[in-house]
């Protein structure tokens, strides 16, 4: 029977194992070790006091805690994602904070908007903050699918969304330090722009690996 | 579930726990009795999904091969019963969405469950296809039209030959292998 021919062969083929440890822990790592390079790259670069003036006004303050919390908990989100037994409601875990960072800015969009009118859908610095997202977000989020993959997810495309849209989010952390002036109407589009494009081509990255796993 | 069956089924979890532990060890007669234990169980979930045996076994199969691919993940602290059927839910639907997309990419051609992958046989194929044409073109002619392309046309008699056999005046013959022609070419050529 052929059940039984296939048995035989996995029991062949059964080599020990390295368990993979708890998910939250491996969540916990990835994201001291990130937000140590994060923390080396402002100390070295940032302009502190520039931020501190600006993180003094409570809704840029709320603003930048919605965005690193969206951060954190997308790749919370991806790590418990991608063990087979997880829920999967681990998925709405990003969603309430990154809700409240696209209204946060968005207020500032509108009130941008009032006071600049058309002149404020402009690309001018928007462009180099666009530039930063997804540059930042290439090399940790290859590290991050590469993390995630051990887990060999069953659904590799939601995974890849929650990392995606964790790393976007600490992209876009990062970027306040480096960021000397208010969100416009075309800041955020473009921001908006840079995290999707980072969301769908960390999807594409886990397919591209996915395949080469299963082939291998 | 009465609660024999809840006991029932939690310490055959905890046993297959235990086994799958021993298996990430290394141990393979564990496994195996792992792997052969768990059939009925993958089997009763992918069951829900999927009707014809057939395709519940190979999504059986690709359940065993994913548990295989993963058994790393697997953490003793947590139910084995939960961890696989997570697995086997999940694999089930993967093969649903798999026959969905192929079904929307394939149409079906009766026609080509006829054809052979040797030419020579689906030049066979059409020649009897030509014949049964040629036959029923054939049944369309009236008698006298059909004995007169027989006698002259196929048995190549002369006119005055098949004029005695038939018993049609050469007139006759001539008028009929004529009208039998234009009768054929018109129903082969759909004209």
């Amino acid at each position: 029977m052929e059940m039984d021919r296939l048995i035989a062969e996995l029991t062949a083929d059964a080599r020990p194992v390295k368990r993979l440890r708890r998910p939250s822990i491996r969540a916990f790592e990835w994201l001291i070790v990130v937000g140590a390079i994060a923390l080396a790259a402002i100390v070295v670069f940032a302009d502190l006091h520039l931020f501190v003036e600006r993180a003094s006004d409570p809704r840029l303050a709320v603003e930048l805690i919605a965005t690193l919390v969206t951060g954190i908990c997308g790749v919370i989100a991806a790590f418990q994602l991608s063990m087979p037994d997880r829920p999967r409601a681990w998925m709405w875990l990003p969603l309430p904070p990154f809700a409240l960072w696209l209204a946060t800015s968005g207020y500032q969009c509108y009130r941008d908007w009032i006071v600049h009118g058309p002149a404020g859908l402009q690309v001018g610095e928007s462009a180099h903050c666009f530039q930063f997202i997804v540059l930042t977000s290439i090399p940790f989020g290859v590290v991050l699918l590469l993390a995630l993959r051990r887990a060999l997810p069953l659904d590799p495309n939601r995974v890849a969304m929650m990392g995606g849209l964790g790393v976007a989010a600490l992209a876009a952390f990062v970027l306040q330090f480096f960021h000397p002036f208010d969100v416009t109407v075309m800041d955020l589009t473009l921001h908006i722009v840079a995290v999707v494009l980072v969301i769908g081509g960390a999807a594409l990255g886990e397919r591209i690996l996915d395949h080469r796993a299963a082939r291998a | 579930m009465s609660a024999s069956d809840d006991n029932e089924s939690v310490t055959q979890s905890a046993r297959w726990s235990r086994l799958m532990a021993d298996a990430q060890n290394g141990d393979r007669t564990a496994y195996e009795s792992l792997l052969r234990e768990i059939v009925p169980f993958v089997r009763s979930i992918v069951a829900r999904q999927h009707r014809t045996p057939d395709r519940i076994d190979d999504v059986v199969q690709d359940v065993l091969l994913t548990v295989h691919r993963v058994r790393h993940t697997y953490d003793p602290a947590r139910p084995f019963d939960a961890w696989l059927a997570a697995i086997s839910r999940r694999r089930s639907i993967d093969a649903i969405r798999r026959r969905v997309r192929r079904n929307a990419q394939e149409t079906s051609d009766d026609q080509a469950y006829e054809t052979f992958a040797d030419p020579a046989a689906n030049r066979d194929m059409e020649v009897r296809d030509a014949a049964d044409l040629l036959g029923s073109a054939l049944a369309g002619l009236t008698e006298r039209q059909r004995e007169a392309l027989e006698l002259v046309k196929l048995k190549e008699m002369s006119l005055a030959e098949a004029s005695k056999a038939s018993g049609q005046s050469i007139g006759a013959l001539k008028v009929n292998v004529h009208r039998a022609i234009k009768a054929l070419r018109a129903k082969l050529t759909g004209e």
